[in-house]
């Protein structure tokens, strides 16, 4: 369920925002929204509401996550039984 | 990579699929789904082919349109015969309720428009002095939004027909029914972006079962595979966010409190499946007058009994694959639909049989 | 004489014979196609056809909405429409005729601009209108206008959807998507703006040079309703062969991947109308990309594939992140979801 897709906000006007996704211009209504945004700020956009923010930065650490996930998993089959368990 | 959130990069996906592949149990493990949207992304990136043997991922009840009642669409399409324009999301379009479809009623001259939110259905109302109807499907990613629309001063020829299912319940149900051998599921990122990972505690609880929120980018998924198996490796069972750029532990309190100031919790049936405690949501008293069932008197509709030969209630609680129901793309096919799982886009019968056809891939 | 289209305009009278003396004859009659033009308005045209070569024939009929959208109108799809029926066939484009069913009410200012959209693209590529015809249907019978283009070209040797090889490269001569992703946010009920437009286009003169390239092309198809997902799949199942494309080599604007997203549509399910896919014989598969390349509407050509026997009939899709898939024949008219 649940198409929602991460836009880049252009503008802000009261609860209306206007976003951006790869060149497609909408408006997102931001009643939904748990704190306010601003231009630049992603927000992920469902149904005409944005129901996240999220910071340009996100894409970089969700990266890095998966990232020492694989380096952890395969560091274990070299031998290391703890792997990153921790973290 | 134009944007920052298309994460789909091939050679993260190797070492992905290689750590999937060194977490793997040896004995077959089955991990459930609850959202059309994981089985889109699944199917459309071919990623079942990246999994090992022993890893079997099913959907389970998560296409909000497959498991609405057909006595709902029935509903809908009644309210439109009597001159209701009635605004749908696209997905319910071609869905058969009892033998006939908001397409086909529109087909037959009834007022249908497809909406892409809520608030278009506002707008509509707001340009015309006829009634107008919001068919309100969708999971709790989406029922935030409806209830936005009903605490904004809606137009006086706006009603609501209310269809919103809560996962979690949906969730616990499985888990409590014989025989379907769940090894951990696959939690769907946008619900709990507003319910978050507390929001599946009260239905996990006693029922010791890994559960690791995931996204919908082809990464995401396989990221929340890999931790999925992580957890059973380990012999552990813990509600686990394997998307925090767009879920945060407590979720989202701002979609939560419109939730509770509109709605409660009510008993749902679920198309397939049957009637689940507290899956649904009713009006609150004070918002009653919205609601289309209210304003329009179609009676009471009965649930008409499906196809025996369908096996899309194992489907839908991730007991069968679409390809081991015998109506599967011989007498159902998305053209001609038998039973839920193959009618919305969304089901996994018809996503298999568009995206994966026979197995031989 | 009235602004708008009336049902005496369709009555075979005076005021149909001035509205085809003002709007239509002026544009579209210029270049004669035999020893009878249109400009005679016989009651048909006699045509001057080269005799050596096949001839080629076909017809198309075109509705949209909306009528003017962006990138283009019905008008000059209705051209680009039969004109690329014909390249495809690896036929030189001679001659069209053109039909108009127009709704009573229609506003002849529009009829003017359409015109003048189908007169542009004819004359781009030389084509004469040899007949036509106009008809009026009363107002709500008919949402604006129908246009109906027949169209004759000549071919050294036809060049069939069903000749793909085993081992032929798939090449397409540009991006993929862009006129249905256009129409679904030109139609306005979703509230999206975006730049992006509409490819109709005319593409004989990129597609000619590739076939002076002697023995090259083994296949030619426009991927228009349906899109790309539709036409490799016929193209498959007539040569009884397996098309095997990588998604990453097929390309897409940044708009059209962001329709296909918010709608829920994916982009090789919805029409391309100024595009080719062609199966090339591998020895000249890089010689047909330059050639196609120099071309301003091949500028974005590209190989997305190659034919193989491994499941005759099928399409194969090996996904951008390492997946693979079948990629099948789109059901219908896709319908945006949220779910």
């Amino acid at each position: 369920m649940c198409l929602a897709t991460p836009a880049r906000v252009l503008s802000v006007s009261g609860q209306t925002a206007v976003v951006d996704y790869e060149g497609v211009q909408t408006t997102a209504r931001l009643e939904t929204l748990n704190e306010p945004v601003v231009p630049g700020d992603y927000v992920l956009v469902h149904a005409g509401f944005a129901i996240q923010r999220m910071s340009p930065e996100d894409g970089e650490v969700t990266l890095r996550l998966f990232d020492e996930l694989a380096a952890s998993v395969s560091q274990t089959r070299e031998g290391d039984p703890s792997d990153g368990l921790a973290r | 990579m134009s944007h920052p959130f298309r994460l789909a990069d091939p050679r993260r996906a190797r070492q992905l699929a290689d750590a999937i592949h060194l977490l793997a149990p040896r004995e077959p493990v089955k991990l459930v789904h609850v959202c059309g949207t994981h089985e889109i992304a699944i199917t459309r990136h071919g990623l079942r082919r990246l999994l090992p043997e022993t890893v079997r991922v099913l959907e389970g009840p998560g296409c909000p349109v497959c498991v609405t009642p057909a006595a709902d669409i029935e509903t809908a399409i009644r309210i439109a015969e009597r001159g209701a324009v009635v605004c749908s999301f696209g997905d319910m379009l071609r869905v058969p309720g009892y033998g006939r479809s908001l397409d086909s009623a529109r087909a037959a001259g009834c007022d249908i428009r497809t909406v892409l939110s809520a608030d278009e259905a506002v707008q509509i109302a707001k340009a015309t002095r006829r009634e107008v109807v919001f068919f309100a499907v969708g999971f709790e990613t989406t029922a935030p939004m409806t209830a936005a629309v009903a605490l904004e001063r809606a137009p006086a020829n706006l009603s609501i027909l209310l269809a919103h299912k809560q996962i979690p319940p949906a969730m616990a149900a499985l888990l409590d029914l014989p025989g379907t051998g769940i090894g951990g599921f696959l939690a769907p990122g946008h619900v709990s972006t507003i319910i978050g990972a507390a929001g599946y505690e009260e239905s996990m609880a006693h029922r010791r079962m890994p559960v690791v929120i995931g996204g919908f980018e082809p990464l995401d998924i396989l990221y929340a595979v890999a931790l999925l198996l992580r957890q059973i490796r380990d012999g552990r069972a813990i509600i686990e966010n394997g998307y925090p750029r767009a879920v945060e532990s407590a979720g989202n309190p701002t979609a939560q409190r419109l939730l509770a100031e509109v709605f409660e919790p009510a008993p749902a049936a679920w198309r397939g499946i049957g009637v689940l405690p507290a899956s649904g949501v009713q009006f609150l008293a004070e918002f009653m007058q919205l609601d289309a069932r209210r304003r329009f008197d179609v009676g009471e509709l009965v649930e008409s009994p499906e196809d025996h030969a369908c096996r899309c209630p194992d489907v839908l609680t991730a007991r069968a694959m679409p390809s081991d129901c015998p109506l599967f793309g011989t007498r159902c096919t998305p053209l001609s639909p038998v039973g839920p799982c193959m009618v919305g886009s969304e089901g996994a019968c018809s996503i298999w049989f568009r995206y994966e056809g026979e197995r031989a891939l | 004489m009235s602004d708008r289209i009336t049902t005496l305009h369709g009555a075979g009278g005076e005021v149909m014979d001035r509205l085809l003396a003002d709007v239509v004859l002026p544009r579209l009659a210029g270049r004669p196609s035999g020893r009878i033009p249109l400009s005679a308005a016989d009651d048909g045209a006699t045509l001057d056809l080269p005799r050596d070569g096949e001839i080629v024939f076909t017809t198309d009929s075109h509705v949209i909405k909306p009528v003017f959208f962006p990138g283009g109108d019905i008008g000059r799809l209705a051209a680009c429409g039969t004109l690329n029926d014909l390249a495809v066939m690896g036929a030189r484009p001679l001659v069209l005729s053109l039909a108009a069913i127009l709704e009573e009410g229609f506003a002849i200012a529009d009829l003017e601009r359409l015109l003048d959209s189908f007169a542009a693209v004819i004359d781009s590529v030389g084509v004469s209108v040899a007949c036509g015809d106009t008809k009026v249907m009363p107002a709500g019978e008919l949402d604006g206008i129908v246009l109906t283009t027949s169209g004759i070209g000549v071919a050294q040797r036809a060049v069939s959807d069903a000749g793909l090889r085993v081992g032929d490269r798939i090449l397409v001569t540009g991006t993929i998507g862009d006129h249905g992703m256009a129409l679904l946010a030109a139609r306005g009920e979703f509230h999206l703006t975006t730049a992006l437009v509409s490819d109709v286009a005319a593409i004989w003169p990129l597609l000619a040079p590739t076939l002076e390239i002697a023995g090259a092309v083994h296949a030619m198809k426009d991927p228009t309703r349906g899109g790309l997902a539709a036409a490799l799949n016929e193209m498959a199942r007539k040569s009884r062969t397996c098309i095997e494309v990588r998604e990453a080599a097929i390309p897409l604007r940044p708009e059209v991947r962001g329709l296909s997203d918010l709608l829920g549509i994916s982009p090789f399910d919805v029409a391309n109308e100024g595009k080719a896919i062609l199966a090339i014989d591998p020895a000249h598969a890089d010689a047909v990309l330059r050639t196609l390349r120099r071309h301003p509407l091949g500028a974005a050509a590209a190989e997305i594939g190659c034919v193989t026997a491994e499941y005759p009939g099928r399409v194969v899709l090996a996904t951008e992140v390492g997946g693979r898939r079948f990629l099948d024949m789109p059901l219908g008219d896709p319908v945006p979801r949220i779910c």
